[in-house]
């Protein structure tokens, strides 16, 4: 009910937006073209009826599950964006992979020896992380590996092997050498987060009653770490992580412009640029779903790390 | 780690030996948006389809009409153009090219469904198609009709057998794409890649590669940085920040042409009463719009450096203009030069026409358009201060300036226009009066109108005897000049990149197209 009610205000936002903007035609229609067929293709893409028919016509498609056609490729808009859709998700998931291979081990250690250089060294690190922007990250990473070591390939997606009938980079050496700076840039912002995020849990639960008995005990350091306090600090990395998928898999425009890479972002910023809003709205509508939907996988992620949560809805 | 990486850098390296021999990677800034031909008149689509398809009339690198699938043209009658077909040409498919499929192609181009910018304009003038034999095509037209060839360059050629119930979704699959060009398509990913094969069967001169990888990477600085790191071989809109750095780059060479792009200010001639954006020096409208005046319009110019632009803004990468055409184009007008920087007598002009201490005024322009938009204004804006025109600057994204230029709601404004090689192209679309009966005009945002030149140019479009043509459309460009209807500042070069090895031919229509880059070893 509340998602309905956020989807039908997104597209009228889009729809206003979009109308304020500017003219879809202005932009698309070739500089020489004379005023007949102007007129002609202001017909043709439906733009000639007044704002809210436009919005009309558009529910009532919407409600049998056409979201129009792209002006500019005169393709279902949902089918551009499903087309697109593999690449994004395997970079979103790239960097998520990244970001826990490299942020929870690092975040671990700074817990536990808090006081150690190493552990400064990565904490003052997460700071660079946090606050250098993506685009000139990506470029120099670029220009570091690609252009002045060549060990990886600068753009785009390389070799594709396909899986389920979609095509995937990351099932070829080829593919995995062109997903890799990418990954690790989109990755860089939620390494620093993840590293900080396990930090202070660690340092919380490290003085927790629980903890101080299991060592009494006499359970061994590994065991405490990895079964006592690493399964209770998980809990709000998820959190974290299942919303950074979200904001990853549906705004990573700026990466995937620096690096070509083929997928969602790069399509919602050329639409954006030429004002095609079939795909602008039916790609918003698709985060609002998918926002929805990750919020639910994280609720049951929790009730399977966290006993507490099962018992409190079976108390209620 | 160390073991993938050597293997990644020995790919590479195998990947770039076999590029000289038979695989060739280009880099576009621009997007193709459809592989139908007849579907969006959009540069970068017309690039692609110069690849896969023909034309009846062709163009070269200096945009000079060629022979392409028809061998001779020639006006039987006043309004009867008779073509003569080359003959044994076949589509990719096998298919036979005839008269047919000439009359097939006319027909469907202004029935592309959802074209946001159709082809329709250059097949309008044609009444009617008489198929005289198998490679003897006829078009006639309601008027004597001069521009018919250069029209009919911009119509790519399909198959009637092939393409009669073809959609728009199948030339983008790919499956449709069956023409007489030189260059196969093997895949699309839109927006990302399209990859070509040699049509070895093709009529003109054979390409130099096996093979074609057509990227699209529309961030500058990740294009050059593509060229550097080997995995591109050519790029096009050689971003001007990084010239002068290819410039010293030994492994680089630059393939550079002046262009048919003018970028120029457009001013309001529409309003005899107060401008929008322009006010006396104390912030209240004027009682009337001084670009009304010539004595303004000519300070304005007068006021530019355009010199100091091209060389420091534009890095060299531009020439200063006076009007719409480079030297050595048709109807480009000999003795116009651009006009020279005088403050002074800016400032004298601006006196007698009862500004002694200047106005205020808004320039507005797009930043993301043009190379450099956003900073020539800013020049400008500096220039005309100096003159006593307190300019304030206001740049803005493409898609919102365009709406509100097209509406007429600045004052003065930057933007830019690319021309077919004729003066009439120029004439008709930016400076002619805005007449929907017409169909002239629709580019020209400003709203300059002069009835007379009109005539004139109607006149002009009708004469089939083309020195006779291009001293009438001379004489109304110099008028058009003289009236200071627009002030030009510069045309643009056209760049391209290549690595070595790799020798491309510069083309003043901006196409980047992989019959324009051969290999080194080729010369």
């Amino acid at each position: 009910m509340q998602s309905g009610f956020v989807l039908v205000a997104m597209s009228l936002l889009v729809f206003l937006g979009v109308y304020a903007v500017g003219d879809p035609i202005e932009i698309l229609i070739s500089p020489d073209a004379d005023q007949e067929e102007k007129e002609r293709a202001i017909r043709a893409l439906g733009l000639d009826l007044p704002l809210w028919q436009q919005y009309l016509v558009f529910v009532s498609r919407a409600l049998q599950g056409d979201l129009g056609r792209s002006f500019v490729f005169n393709e279902p808009a949902i089918q551009l964006i499903l087309q697109r859709m593999p690449a994004t998700l395997e970079l979103a998931f790239g960097s998520m992979i990244i970001a826990i291979i490299i942020g929870l081990p690092l975040g671990l250690y700074a817990g536990l020896k808090p006081d150690t250089v190493a552990s400064k060294t990565i904490m003052a690190s997460s700071i660079l992380g946090f606050s250098l922007p993506t685009f000139w990250v990506g470029l120099m990473l670029i220009m570091v590996f690609a252009v002045q070591l060549g060990w990886l390939p600068s753009t785009g997606r390389g070799d594709t092997a396909v899986l389920f009938g979609i095509p995937w980079s990351f099932l070829t050496p080829d593919g995995l050498s062109h997903i890799l700076m990418p990954a690790f840039n989109l990755a860089l912002f939620k390494i620093s987060l993840v590293i900080r995020l396990t930090r202070a849990g660690v340092r919380e639960t490290m003085l927790m009653d629980y903890v101080k008995f299991a060592r009494a005990k006499g359970l061994s350091p590994t065991r405490v770490t990895f079964v006592h306090v690493f399964k209770n600090i998980l809990i709000p990395v998820v959190t974290v992580l299942g919303l950074e998928l979200g904001g990853t898999i549906a705004f990573s425009v700026v990466t995937e412009t620096v690096f070509a890479w083929p997928g969602m972002g790069k399509l919602i910023i050329d639409s954006i640029n030429v004002l095609d809003r079939p795909v602008i709205v039916a790609y918003l509508l698709m985060i609002v779903v998918m926002f929805i939907v990750i919020n639910l996988i994280v609720d049951i992620v929790y009730t399977l790390l966290d006993p507490r949560v099962r018992l409190e809805t079976k108390g209620t | 780690m160390r073991i993938t990486t050597a293997i990644c850098a020995l790919g590479l390296m195998a990947g770039a030996a076999q590029a000289q021999t038979m695989t060739m990677t280009m880099a576009v800034g621009a997007p193709v948006t459809s592989l139908d031909p007849h579907f969006h008149q959009l540069s970068p689509n017309n690039a692609v389809a110069q690849m896969v398809f023909s034309r009846l009339v062709g163009t070269d690198a200096q945009s000079r009409r060629v022979p392409d699938l028809a061998e001779s043209w020639t006006a039987v009658a006043p309004t009867i153009w008779e073509f003569k077909l080359r003959r044994g040409v076949r589509f990719h498919n096998g298919s036979e090219f005839t008269a047919d499929d000439v009359a097939f192609t006319i027909a469907r181009v202004p029935n592309v469904p959802n074209s946001p910018s159709s082809f329709a304009g250059f097949v309008r003038p044609i009444t009617r198609v008489e198929v005289v034999d198998s490679h003897t095509i006829r078009f006639h037209t309601a008027t004597p009709y001069p521009l018919l060839p250069l029209d009919l360059s911009n119509v790519y050629m399909l198959d009637r057998e092939t393409h009669q119930n073809a959609t728009t979704e199948q030339f983008n699959a790919g499956t449709m794409a069956v023409g007489t060009g030189p260059f196969r398509v093997v895949s699309h990913a839109n927006g990302d890649r399209i990859v070509f094969d040699r049509n070895d069967n093709f009529y003109g001169e054979a390409p130099g590669f096996a093979r074609v990888n057509y990227r699209m990477i529309t961030n500058d600085s990740a294009r050059t940085a593509a060229l550097l790191a080997g995995d591109v071989d050519v790029i096009d809109q050689v971003p001007t920040a990084d010239l002068a750095r290819l410039r010293g780059d030994a492994r680089v060479s630059l393939a550079e042409v002046l262009g048919l792009r003018i970028i120029y200010l457009s001013m309001d001639h529409e309003r005899t009463g107060p401008s929008p954006f322009i006010t006396d020096n104390d912030g209240r409208p004027l009682a009337q719009n001084p670009m009304k005046d010539i004595r303004v319009r000519r300070a304005l110019s007068m006021a530019i450096d355009r010199n100091a632009i091209t060389s420091r803004v534009m890095e060299g990468s531009a020439v200063p203009s006076g009007q719409f055409l480079p030297p050595g184009v048709f109807s480009h007008v000999p003795g116009i030069e651009a006009p020279a920087f005088d403050a002074e007598g800016a400032r004298r002009l601006l006196a007698e026409a009862g500004f002694p201490n200047g106005f205020r005024i808004t320039l507005h322009g797009p930043n993301d358009r043009y190379p450099n938009d956003g900073r020539i204004i800013q020049a400008i804006g500096q220039m005309w201060a100096r003159v006593g025109v307190r300019t304030a600057v206001e740049a803005q994204t493409w898609t919102t300036f365009v709406a509100r230029a097209g509406r007429q709601e600045f004052s003065a404004f930057l933007i830019g226009w690319g021309s077919n090689p004729d003066g009439s192209h120029p004439l008709r679309n930016l400076t002619s009066c805005f007449s929907r009966e017409r169909g002239w005009g629709n580019s020209n945002r400003g709203r300059y109108c002069n009835e007379a030149l009109d005539n004139q140019l109607i006149t002009a479009m009708q004469e089939l005897d083309e020195s006779r043509r291009e001293r009438q459309l001379i004489d109304i460009q110099r008028a058009v000049f003289a009236d200071q209807a627009i002030i030009p500042l510069h045309i643009q070069t056209n760049i391209w990149a290549s690595r070595r090895g790799f020798v491309v031919t510069p083309r003043v229509d901006e196409s980047t197209i992989a019959q324009s880059v051969r290999p080194a070893t080729m010369r």
